[in-house]
């Protein structure tokens, strides 16, 4: 990359020489780009191990047994759900696009605490170790489903300990990340960069990092129960011992309900970016656009129950769950509402960030919808544990998240790496990529409307076509990634040089090279607008 | 780093060190302690609520005593390691080195009478899973698998408390810790006031309660 800087005179945070050469110039590197980048890479590696094997569980589906066992089956749906939720997507958006837009968004050189930032990139990795650990070493790998649901996770001979541990790990980095933004964003905004002129991409983050900070310690507690119920004999969820498992699955989903708004709300904030930047209009709404963020982080606080609505809970509790649920969809409404809002009368510019970004607005609704359906009481005694829900949280974390991780990384590759990549192969992928999504996870809502359980092995035959499209589709989901991705490493390589601000992004990551200096600003910008 | 003029509207991002940045982010890490220990404490309330005289009974074994003097032991080691932050803001270092060790005595002194407490305890065959606790009921077996996580959880917390007090000390004596840059010894101060204010809740739940 060093010979195509152009005329620009100054160097790239790449080019810069620090203590360390090589690897370890990355590693202990306190540079927020340099983290960030790193955590990219960690986490679309950890995207490609969890789709293959999701495309293995499919395979198994067409044909079970044929493949492997149905031990054999548990260990990889549950392997692939660890490796998605607690390595890609819970860490997501906010140690990668986080880490390096974060500081550059608010005009800071860094972010609060650095070398805490470096930090969690050691615990990141660290647990992702132990995690990886425990698949390998002698005993079978964890066979519970990532809940690791009392008793059996207390009672299976899998690794659990081991797994449970590497995820209090990851538990542990994603808290301090969330400390060290929230901290960031109060005390390195640049002058004039007021609370209601910061990005939408920021706002999201700080409503990400105080859900982080409060619910990811009551994850980390229970783990711990976990821990020390299989190690000591501790039976705080055993019911021999006097335990409840139920109270296991209220402590559990205190956190990993609020857990889906730490992957969504980033997601959010990006498509935030992205909608106005295209259309050639601000951000219709921005104050409601930004409070909503809060709005969901507070209320999706009180919703766990809506997990457990066939566990055993009073009506009383069931129907006050149930009346939250409905509420947190008014702020995510209010956030769909104004990206179509904003898009009116604009000026619409069709590359592939957009097409990323309307895609999820499209699966996202969908996914929200159907939340409506399953938080209903009455549908969710019919729907609960089939595959409608598998359908559900697949078109909102996948649908959501993760095409809002395409969609920014498709908007901001050309900051982050300094390469253009072919717009035309990025928008052939993205069509197979949505059309492929659609049929495998849409037949899946079928599919479970029909009463097919979730996490089963082998299933009657009438359920046979539904799985069968649903097989395919995940063929066509993964052509449309290998184009996606092959188009951005071939870029990588031999793109053409990014210009500083190739979309026309008012933010302030677009007045800085591309890719950026190590210090990100030669002065810190004075602020005298919102500029989303 | 240039040297910040006067009146400079970038001198809070041109210094080194952002003392009230590094203050909330230790409130910040305190809370999610709390969040922390909130589940445990919750596990309590609920089991409390459902073997209320279970939890009575159990808490009668408990030594009052040993669990006195180690309230007291804690409260003054909040204390000296609160002297030790105002010695050093008067430029007394040498005092403050003294009160550190000091803090990092009383911190050993609660250690080692909970190891007496608790291998007494398993001495008369009392721990989570033994024999004779099951035999006892589950609302024994329950109070005393809590006794021992949450003090336990708790005496880790100490236990690192006192490390990162040792480190204090090396700070403070190599001239790390000075009396314009302190900020490091104060949040291991409110680290140390947090763990404290802890065992002020464990305190009353598992001994007062008979």
């Amino acid at each position: 990359m060093t010979e195509e800087r152009g005329n620009s005179k100054e160097i790239s945070f790449y080019e810069e020489k620090g203590r360390y050469k090589g690897v370890l110039a990355w590693l202990m590197s306190t540079d927020h780009k340099r983290i960030g980048i790193q955590y990219l890479g960690a986490l679309l590696s950890f995207f490609a191990v969890g789709v293959s094997l999701g495309m293995i569980i499919r395979l198994s589906l067409v044909s079970p047994g044929w493949l492997f066992g149905a031990q054999t089956y548990d260990e990889i749906f549950t392997t692939h759900g660890i490796i998605m939720i607690f390595l890609f997507i819970i860490p997501g958006i906010p140690v990668a696009f986080g880490n390096f837009f974060l500081p550059i968004m608010i005009g800071a050189r860094d972010v609060a605490f650095p070398r805490l930032n470096r930090f969690t990139w050691w615990l990141y990795l660290a647990g992702a170790a132990i995690v990886a650990l425990s698949l390998f070493i002698h005993g079978e790998p964890p066979d519970t489903g990532w809940t690791f649901y009392a008793p059996y996770s207390i009672r299976t001979q899998a690794n659990i300990a081991l797994a449970v541990f590497g995820v209090f790990i990851l538990g542990f980095s994603s808290i301090l990340t969330g400390l060290n933004f929230v901290t960031t964003i109060h005390r390195l905004r640049a002058p004039g960069m007021t609370w209601f002129r910061i990005p939408v991409f920021v706002w999201t983050l700080y409503a990400t990092g105080w859900v982080q900070m409060l619910a990811t310690p009551v994850l980390a507690i229970t783990l711990v129960f976990i821990i020390l119920g299989r190690v000591f004999g501790v039976g705080f969820f055993d019911p021999s011992k006097g335990g409840d498992p139920i109270l296991y699955e209220h402590l559990f989903w205190t956190y990993s309900h609020p857990a889906v708004y730490i992957m969504v709300l980033p997601a959010m904030g990006i498509i935030s970016q992205i909608v106005p930047v295209f259309s050639r209009e601000k951000l219709f709404g921005y104050k409601a656009v930004a409070l909503s963020a809060l709005g969901i982080a507070i209320v999706g606080y009180f919703v766990w129950g809506h997990h457990m609505f066939t566990s055993g809970m009073s009506d009383t509790a069931r129907v006050i769950f149930s009346f939250i649920t409905f509420l947190v969809a008014v702020p995510s409404g209010v956030k769909i509402f104004n990206w179509v809002a904003t898009m009116y009368k604009g000026s619409i510019t069709v590359n592939s960030p957009l097409l990323f970004a309307l895609s999820f607005i499209f699966l996202f609704s969908i996914g929200g919808l159907t939340g409506l359906v399953i938080g209903s009481l009455a549908p969710n005694l019919h729907l609960h544990g089939t595959y409608f829900i598998v359908a559900h949280f697949h078109y909102v974390m996948f649908g959501g998240a993760g095409m809002a991780i395409l969609a920014g990384l498709h908007y901001w590759f050309p900051k982050m790496f300094g390469k253009m990549y072919k717009e035309r192969p990025a928008k052939i992928g993205w069509l197979i990529l949505f059309i492929g999504f659609n049929l495998l996870y849409f037949s899946m809502f079928v599919l479970g409307y029909n009463g097919m359980p979730r996490r089963y092995f082998d299933y009657p035959p009438q359920y046979f076509t539904g799985h069968l499209v649903s097989t395919i589709g995940s063929w066509i989901l993964a052509v449309g990634l290998l184009i996606i991705f092959g188009n951005l490493i071939r870029a990588l390589f031999t793109g053409e040089k990014a210009p500083a601000n190739p979309w026309g992004g008012r933010t302030l990551e677009w007045k800085i090279a591309s890719p950026p200096p190590p210090e990100n600003f030669k002065e810190i910008p004075v602020i005298k607008e919102t500029l989303s | 780093m240039k040297k910040s003029m006067e009146k400079n509207p970038y001198a809070k991002y041109e210094q080194h060190i952002d003392y009230t940045g590094k203050k909330i982010g230790m409130w910040f890490f305190l809370f999610t302690e709390l969040l922390f220990f909130g589940g445990m404490f919750l596990l309590y309330s609920v089991y409390r609520y459902r073997y209320p005289d279970d939890f009575h009974t159990a808490a009668m074994g408990e030594n009052i005593v040993i669990g006195s003097i180690n309230t007291a032991v804690l409260l003054t080691s909040s204390l000296s390691i609160a002297l030790s932050i105002s010695a050093i803001e008067k430029g007394n270092r040498r005092l403050s080195v003294l009160l550190q060790i000091l803090t990092i005595l009383f911190g050993l002194v609660f250690l080692v009478n909970k190891y007496f407490e608790w291998t007494e305890k398993i001495f008369r065959g009392i721990y989570p899973n033994s024999p004779v606790l099951l035999n006892q009921g589950k609302g024994q077996t329950l109070f005393f698998s809590l006794y021992y996580v949450m003090t336990g959880i708790h005496g880790l917390h100490v236990l690192i408390g006192t490390i990162v007090i040792s480190f204090m000390v090396v700070f403070t004596l190599k001239g790390v810790i000075t009396r314009e840059n302190f900020s490091k010894l104060e949040n291991t101060g409110l680290y140390w006031h947090f763990v404290d204010i802890v065992w002020i809740y464990l305190f009353p739940l598992f001994y007062l309660i008979t």
